[in-house]
């Protein structure tokens, strides 16, 4: 059952992909996650960051000092809102 | 053998025969060539993890529309590379082959178009110019009331990047070549050669740890890095860092074929295979220096241009933004090969923030060049000394 466990729901990612993607030598969250694609979903991380640092830990790679890097906006913001942002500069 | 693409600090050889700095599409694409021509040892270093730098934060474009003819020639050749990748190398890069459209939003833009897209065809391209009505046919969404023309070329494509990068990374590995991520190359000389680099572990475990590594040859592959890696040598390198940025807007089911562009303002975008709109545009006003932070001001560039191109995209939503580094130089040409009174230095750089659709075929001719003494015209072309004889290039085709 462990190719069904779930660990990122935006991405499918799973928790074999998981170990596969260590196996393979990306043993690092950045890494892990430019492989596999946890957290670059609709949520952008916010519901899988913590587990999938703890996996990797668990798994003996190497402990994240921070987490994956934000990308913002911190939440989805329609292109028609965002281009007034810069209306005043003609 | 280990399914490991990485090597641990602690495996960093004595001696290699090649060090190639930087672990980005271009340092490996040119590490796997030269592993297939039995360049000897190659240990390639990466001041980070994999698809860290451009390699890892571009758009994905892959184009042979271009205004000069040594870049349509090279990119028609790695288009081809990029088209076989997948099935070469077992690894699904996404690649989507539903081409460039180009939009003139004046007259002059159009004369422009119409003398690349003259010489694009001289070259075999299919590329043609079209008018409103067929841009409106090829993309019923976007606003045609300000396009003049555009130049299509249905061959070209887009690409998932970072699955090139894994790719060329596995087959260097099944090569025998050691890529080391997470570690600092100072490059030291010895009797005015290169003779290789005191190198610096960056992981958490090991940070800090040191080992001196003697090449024959080194390859410097650091994109807008490169002026940074080069100064210890005493090189200043013409070239410098420019932030662009980049984002990707919520999925949506597959409606746009082509990827979209406009030179006037530098707006880009299409359609990623996940459904996303990715896209950039030209920003002057940015920091200067290596700077891979995101701005609210990129958005609300984009947002405003992108909603006048394509008005219906208004309601749809960013998701996520981020910038890399392009590596410019003065006269937007890249800079390569071996450099003169730097024996044993090979550059790789100053891609204009076209490296990664660059890298497949320069990997190939890079390991040519250095293994077989070819493609010499070419690397004289784009060699660093053309700035001090005064012969620059020129290509007009750069987006953002």
């Amino acid at each position: 059952m462990k190719d069904k466990t779930i660990v990122c729901r935006c991405e499918d990612v799973t928790l074999h992909q998981v170990d596969e993607a260590m196996a393979r030598g990306h043993r690092d969250l950045e890494s892990l996650k430019r492989y596999t694609g946890f957290g670059t979903g609709f949520c952008q991380g916010k519901q899988c960051v913590a587990l999938c640092a703890r996996l990797l830990v668990e798994r003996g790679g190497d402990p994240p000092t921070r987490p994956i890097t934000p990308r913002p906006p911190v939440r989805p913001l329609a292109l028609a809102d965002l281009a007034l942002l810069v209306e005043d500069e003609g | 053998m280990s399914e490991e693409l990485t090597r641990p600090f602690e495996a960093l050889p004595e001696s290699c025969d090649v060090l190639v700095v930087g672990a980005g599409i271009m340092g490996l694409a040119t590490a796997h060539h030269l592993a297939r021509l039995g360049a000897g040892r190659i240990v390639v270093v990466d001041q980070s993890y994999l698809c860290s730098g451009a390699s890892g934060r571009n758009g994905g474009g892959v184009r042979a529309q271009w205004a000069s003819e040594i870049n349509i020639g090279l990119m028609k050749r790695s288009l081809a590379l990029c088209a076989d990748f997948a099935t070469e190398m077992g690894i699904n890069v996404w690649f989507r082959k539903d081409g460039y459209l180009f939009l003139a939003r004046n007259e002059k833009r159009r004369a422009e178009l119409e003398g690349s897209v003259a010489l694009q065809r001289s070259h075999g391209l299919p590329t043609r110019m079209i008018g409103p009505a067929e841009v409106a046919a090829i993309v019923p969404e976007l606003d045609v009331g300000r396009v003049v023309a555009a130049s299509y070329n249905p061959d070209d494509a887009v690409v998932f990047p970072w699955p090139f990068v894994w790719g060329y990374a596995r087959s260097c590995q099944r090569q025998g070549v050691e890529i080391f991520p997470f570690v600092e190359a100072e490059l030291e000389t010895e009797n005015g050669r290169v003779a290789g680099a005191l190198l610096r572990s960056r992981r958490t475990a090991n940070a800090g740890a040191e080992h001196r590594i003697r090449a024959g040859l080194t390859i410097l592959a650091t994109g807008a890095w490169s002026p940074e890696v080069a100064r210890p040598l005493g090189l200043e390198l013409p070239n410098h860092p420019h932030r662009h940025e980049i984002c990707s807007t919520e999925p949506l089911k597959p409606f746009l074929g082509p990827l979209v562009a406009d030179l006037e303002s530098g707006l880009y975008f299409s359609q990623s295979m996940r459904g996303e709109i990715v896209g950039g545009i030209s920003n002057n006003r940015v920091p200067d220096g290596l700077d891979q932070r995101s701005s609210l001001r990129f958005l609300g560039l984009y947002a405003r241009e992108l909603t006048r191109t394509m008005p219906i995209l208004g309601s749809v939503r960013v998701l996520r933004q981020w910038a890399g580094c392009y590596d410019l130089t003065p006269d937007g040409s890249p800079i390569v090969g071996r450099v003169d009174g730097l024996g044993d230095l090979v550059l790789l750089c100053g891609f204009m923030g076209h490296g990664f659709m660059m890298a497949p075929i320069m990997g190939l001719l890079t390991a040519r060049h250095l293994m077989k003494g070819e493609e010499q015209e070419l690397f004289d072309r784009w060699s660093l000394s053309r700035f001090e004889r005064g012969e620059l290039l020129a290509e007009s085709m750069i987006l953002g």
